[in-house]
């Protein structure tokens, strides 16, 4: 295993903050009221793929991620890429919601001269790491950061959280076969397996069942998880590095809509905007209202 | 250019901390020195540009000071993505290399002929385009590139190149070099072309035609001062550059030129057609198959000077 100087000093970055996991799931449930809410408001798509990532970036920023939403560019934070830029509402309501800008910012998602596009734009708010929408970038992207940590001996750790049909992506596989050859163990890919690309199921599409063997082949540690199971999601990423000295692969079984009955694994909601009588039948499902 | 340029890097690699070299599986041997010296700053990438170029954005994005280094078909139109969008739209400054622009490598075939890179580079927003002429002028242009906050897109020559300065020129992106000063034509020479331009122009003078040389070795942004100055005093302006006469340098002046008041010089853009080149041949070859060299050059204004000396005679009878 590598070693770090100061490394527990320098992990000591951040106002990481002691939720229960009781508490996690109702930020949970109030991320998800508010993405269908945001997607109806905005006429804007990606309900299902937004709903599937949401306990992962609960379990980060209240959870496994040393961050300080005070000081969102401390050199030594732990960075979290959303590779997925489709799912920008979930990413932009958890920064909200964690305290990184406040909610008038977050008013001006997908509006006209807003800050906040569909998919975010580089330095669109704080706390958003890089811009995505492309998909297939973000790999490469956390592979350069967790390099230029230990380049300038900081220890972070790198999280990528894409999207299993982002892993059609070659760009995803050249990324994939480096980083084991220089054993970045602080790099984490985070695959939100929903099992669904915009137009079919992803395994028919590409052969993606199999993509935990995937990664173990090119070189990486890897775990499958309960995507929507926070604590153990938090178990996991907890422990990375996990000792073995590669980059660590979390197959996050997820399902697309996942918390709202009429939209769980249904993929129209892929482009589908809900409407009024919607966004209020699914805050009732989620105890919001 | 490219001994040049590794020898630079690795000297500035060694007082700056941030300088990080990304390699695509290429420059054997090339980099002994930089990997000596800077053993933890070498990444040799492997055959994956696309990736390369993305990890170049995300160590630029935590403060380092990254150079990608391959062939240049490679490391531009094959990740021109990561380009657009991992560099350019973050406005990173990812400086990125290019050795064995235009024809350098023409004897490997069009795979690796690089006729096209100037023109998707210089489309991206916020990217600097910059074609040396000799080896002083890649080490002056590496350093102007590491002192600027931005993408820079380094297109070089191979090896052993002529040089046509003596020392480390005054360099400063988007500003012409006057090579030679002449009164009746100005021919333009960017990149490896600087020194066929040179010959061109020495023939030519032979014919009793003044010509005025300039290496134009940035591409974007434009010098539009000494642009405009060069249209407004010669009869003709010609641009030389192993690419593609659509959209690299003369390309890029054509699109200048026609929103300029009427000025005086004809316009002619030397640089290879609108067709890959199919057969076997080495560089000197593929120069005279897309017309690039001296002597096709000299015939070219040589004709294109009578022509302009009939309508000029025609205009004054009628």
């Amino acid at each position: 295993m590598l070693q770090y100087k100061n490394h527990e000093e320098k992990l000591r970055v951040a106002g990481t903050m002691n939720y229960t996991v009781s508490e996690m799931e109702s930020i949970a449930r109030k991320i998800r009221g508010k993405i269908v809410e945001m997607s109806h408001q905005s006429a804007t798509p990606h309900v299902g793929s937004s709903l599937s990532c949401v306990d992962i970036l609960v379990a980060a920023y209240w959870g496994f991620l040393k961050i300080d939403p005070q000081n969102p560019t401390h050199p030594n934070r732990d960075r979290l890429i959303l590779s997925k830029g489709h799912a920008a509402a979930a990413l932009y309501i958890s920064l909200e919601q964690r305290g990184f800008f406040p909610a008038e910012y977050l008013a001006t998602y997908a509006k006209d001269g807003g800050n906040l596009p569909e998919h975010p734009s580089p330095g669109c708010a704080p706390g958003v790491e890089v811009a995505s929408g492309s998909l297939g970038h973000g790999l490469p992207l956390g592979l350069g950061m967790t390099l230029a940590g230990r380049i300038q001996d900081n220890c972070y750790r790198v999280y990528v959280v894409m999207s299993d049909g982002e892993c059609n992506e070659g760009s995803v596989w050249e990324a994939a076969m480096l980083a084991p050859a220089h054993k970045l163990e602080n790099l984490s890919a985070i695959v939100d397996f929903n099992r669904w690309q915009a137009t079919g199921r992803s395994e028919e599409v590409t052969s993606l069942s199999s993509i935990r063997d995937k990664f173990e082949a090119f070189g990486w540690s890897s775990y499958d998880v309960d995507g929507h199971d926070i604590k153990s999601l938090i178990d996991v990423l907890e422990n990375v590095p996990d000792g073995t000295g590669k980059p660590v692969a979390i197959i996050a079984h997820t399902i697309k809509g996942k918390g709202i009955s009429f939209m769980e694994d249904d993929n129209n909601w892929h482009y589908r905007i809900p409407t009024h009588e919607e966004v209020i039948m699914a805050k009732k499902e989620l105890e919001l209202i | 250019m490219r001994n040049a340029f590794s020898e630079e890097l690795t000297s500035l690699a060694v007082k700056d901390q941030r300088i990080v070299l990304l390699s695509g599986d290429i420059g054997n041997r090339l980099f002994d020195n930089f990997k000596s010296e800077c053993p933890d700053r070498f990444f040799n990438c492997g055959v994956a540009e696309a990736n390369m170029t993305g990890m170049a954005a995300g160590m630029a994005l935590c403060d380092l000071r990254p150079v990608t280094y391959t062939i240049a078909a490679f490391n531009t139109v094959r990740c021109l993505e990561q380009i657009r969008i991992d560099v350019c739209y973050h406005n990173l400054p990812v400086i990125i290399v290019g050795v064995g622009g235009g024809l350098s490598y023409a004897s490997l075939n069009a795979t690796h002929h690089s006729l096209e890179d100037i023109a998707f580079l210089r489309m991206l927003p916020n990217m600097t385009v910059i074609c040396p002429g000799d080896a002083w002028e890649v080490r002056a242009a590496l350093h102007a590139a590491l002192n600027h906050d931005g993408p820079v897109y380094i297109r070089m020559g191979k090896k052993n190149e002529p040089l046509i300065h003596s020392a480390l020129p005054d360099f400063t992106i988007g500003k012409g070099i006057i090579v030679q000063r002449g009164t009746d034509i100005c021919l333009i020479g960017t990149g490896n072309m600087l020194p066929t331009a040179i010959q061109a122009a020495d023939e030519l003078e032979k014919r009793g035609i003044s010509v005025q040389v300039v290496s134009l070795h940035t591409v974007k942004p434009l010098d539009k001062k000494l642009l405009t100055e060069a249209f407004a005093k010669f009869s003709l302006v010609a641009t030389i550059e192993e690419h593609s006469i659509s959209g690299g340098l003369g390309g890029s002046i054509a699109e200048w030129l026609v929103e300029q008041p009427h000025l005086k010089a004809r316009f002619h853009r030397f640089g290879t057609s609108d067709s890959f080149m199919y057969n076997a041949g080495k560089q000197d070859y593929a120069q005279k198959y897309f017309g690039l060299t001296p002597e096709q050059i000299v015939e070219k204004i040589t004709e294109l000077q009578q022509n302009s000396t009939q309508i000029n005679r025609k205009s004054l009878q009628t």
